[in-house]
């Protein structure tokens, strides 16, 4: 993501031109009435006070500042709602009232720079400074990249057979995403939904609607725990895979560029002499090829 | 009527929005259903379930693409990547035409993701005529851009709302995606005659109408698309198709969505409509 500055910075300072002469008069218009929307609602979720509204014609029934507060609300809801969606479980995690606080400020500083709401959380994981929340922020952006990043066509394990380790390099599916965390996230996430999902069970009907502002769920235990994790996509399912320390430093080092010799170097730089390594490693390779996770390199084959 | 070059020629009769909910209802039971509207943006993505669903719709139902990210009426220029993408999604459906909304909603790379007004001024006319034109030839299909409803108006206006909308689509020689729901709540909110907007449109260039429902209150009315259509909506859709013919209708049903049989059924109420006031 790009820096941000906070859109109140340059926001008063200039005065919205009184005619549309230029494309140079719109873009300050535009820039006035999105500074507007966009610094943050009052406690009562309304427009600041101070915010200039010369711009807007009132009606028999509203003044100009009522019906920019309706344009400044909507964006406000609609983005909250999205951070909503992305996060069930930090939200959890949280509680409601500190959750709400964190997406505004969040949203104060993170604007959305993408045409598509989808990348909205995209910097909430590095906005988190606790650790817990983070590992958990963590674990469900990669659930959104797992959800429809691409499914590239995959090696199989035939392809790989006679390649030189030495300069082969493999590439991971962008539908992978491998994360290190110091929290049993995907348990946590596991348990919440299931709880979730008694809830729903024993109230019918009464939640056929979005779930978003549904009454918050019982936050589950979430343990302390190094955790090799990866979050992946299957026949278009979202599925947790916790992996051995040796095989996620491989898959890492493989998805960074590193050729598999060096992969295997890296993974077994301070591993046990007691295991069968090469045994170990065909295995890994049966498993992740059978999974589809291997495709040829972006970085050079 | 009317296929017309603005809707490819088609002749396309009552579609419904393709929402989530409906999902397993239309893959399983294969309702029939003249056509569906997609949001563009929600497939302009590399993978994963909503391709699958498209892929499959698409085997058996025609589509149409619908957007609400192209924001011709941005001061900044089109979006490179978004145009890219979007004509990668266009390529996948085949969308006889492609429809977005006459408005603005980001600026300096920060975006809203909402609909806003816009200005109505010759020169900003101009310029978002201009940005019609530069993304219907990159991506080579017809575009109808539609009237959004609006809950406040610039003092910088130096026309009409309809006669904003026939300068830009006659600089941008495009059709317009009508929605009649939308120009009822505009008029409520600003107080205009929706008939005399009905009047001014170039009926010719009509590729398409929205019907939908929205919520009234104390001192405005939202464009909520989450109620059946209402009465005068209903009227101003029969007045609409009395000049522009039996056109591609849709019905806009975006929350609290209620069973795919129900939205149909209402979607269907046009069919008396269109039979009334056209003739076949
Ligand atoms: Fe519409």
């Amino acid at each position: 993501m790009p820096k941000h500055s906070k859109p109140t910075a340059t926001f008063m300072s200039t005065p919205t031109p009184s005619q549309l002469r230029t494309n140079a008069d719109l873009r300050q218009l535009q820039r006035t009435m999105a500074a507007a929307l966009m610094q943050p609602l009052t406690r009562k979720d309304g427009l600041a006070t101070s915010t200039q509204v010369d711009f807007i014609t009132p009606n028999d029934r509203m003044s100009g500042f009522e019906r920019l507060e309706i344009y400044a609300r909507q964006y406000w809801f609609r983005l909250l709602d999205c951070l909503y969606d992305d996060y069930p479980a930090l939200r959890v995690l949280l509680g409601e009232r500190r959750f709400h606080q964190l997406c505004r400020d969040y949203l104060a500083q993170h604007p959305s720079t993408s045409w598509t709401l989808r990348n909205l959380g995209s910097a909430l994981p590095a906005f988190l400074t606790e650790i817990k929340a983070r590992d958990v922020a963590r674990v469900e952006w990669a659930q959104t990249l797992a959800f429809d990043e691409a499914l590239k066509k995959p090696l199989r394990i035939d392809d790989l057979l006679g390649s030189d380790p030495s300069t082969l390099h493999l590439g991971l599916q962008p539908c992978v995403v491998l994360l290190q965390i110091d929290h049993a996230v995907d348990h946590f996430i596991t348990a919440m939904k299931k709880a979730d999902a008694d809830v729903r069970g024993s109230a019918s009907q009464a939640m056929s609607e979005a779930p978003t502002r549904a009454s918050i769920a019982k936050a589950p235990r979430l343990k302390r725990e190094r955790v090799h994790l990866a979050v992946h996509r299957h026949d278009n399912t979202l599925y947790f895979k916790r992996l051995a320390p040796e095989s996620f430093a491989m898959l890492a080092a493989l998805r960074d560029g590193l050729t598999l010799a060096d992969a295997i170097e890296v993974a077994l730089a301070e591993a046990s002499p007691d295991t069968d390594w090469p045994a170990q490693i065909r295995d890994w390779f049966t498993e992740f090829s059978q999974l589809g996770w291997f495709i040829k390199s972006p970085h050079k084959s | 009527m009317p296929t017309n070059p603005y809707n490819g020629q088609t002749d396309l009769g009552i579609g419904l929005g393709l929402r989530v909910p409906h999902y397993r209802h239309i893959l399983e039971k294969k309702p029939v259903c003249d056509w569906f509207e997609i949001i563009s943006e929600n497939f302009m993505v590399d993978g994963g379930r909503p391709l699958e669903i498209l892929d499959s719709i698409l085997e058996q139902y025609r589509v149409v693409q619908h957007g609400v990210a192209m924001y011709f009426g941005n001061a900044d220029p089109l979006n490179r990547d978004h145009l890219k993408k979007l004509k990668r999604l266009v390529k996948r459906t085949n969308t006889p035409w492609l429809s977005d909304h006459l408005c603005w909603g980001s600026v300096d790379g920060r975006c809203s993701h909402d609909l806003l007004p816009m200005p109505y001024t010759l020169s900003v006319a101009k310029h978002t005529a201009e940005k019609i034109r530069q993304a219907r030839d990159f991506l080579e299909v017809p575009i109808c851009v539609e009237n959004v409803s609006s809950y406040a108006e610039f003092t910088q206006n130096e026309m009409t709302e309809w006669e904003f909308l026939n300068e830009v689509v006659e600089r941008a020689d495009c059709g317009i995606l009508l929605d009649v729901n939308n120009i009822y709540v505009s008029s409520q909110n600003h107080g205009f005659d929706p008939f005399e907007y009905l009047r001014a449109v170039p009926h010719h260039r009509v590729g398409q109408i929205h019907i939908a429902g929205h919520t009234r209150l104390d001192h405005v009315i939202l464009d909520t698309h989450d109620h059946p259509v209402p009465d005068p909506v209903w009227e101003l859709y029969a007045a609409a198709i009395q000049n522009t013919g039996s056109t591609a209708t849709l019905l806009e049903w975006d929350d609290k969505i209620p069973s795919f049989d129900d939205v149909h059924a209402e979607a269907l109420k046009a069919n008396r409509y269109l039979h009334e006031h056209t003739h076949a």
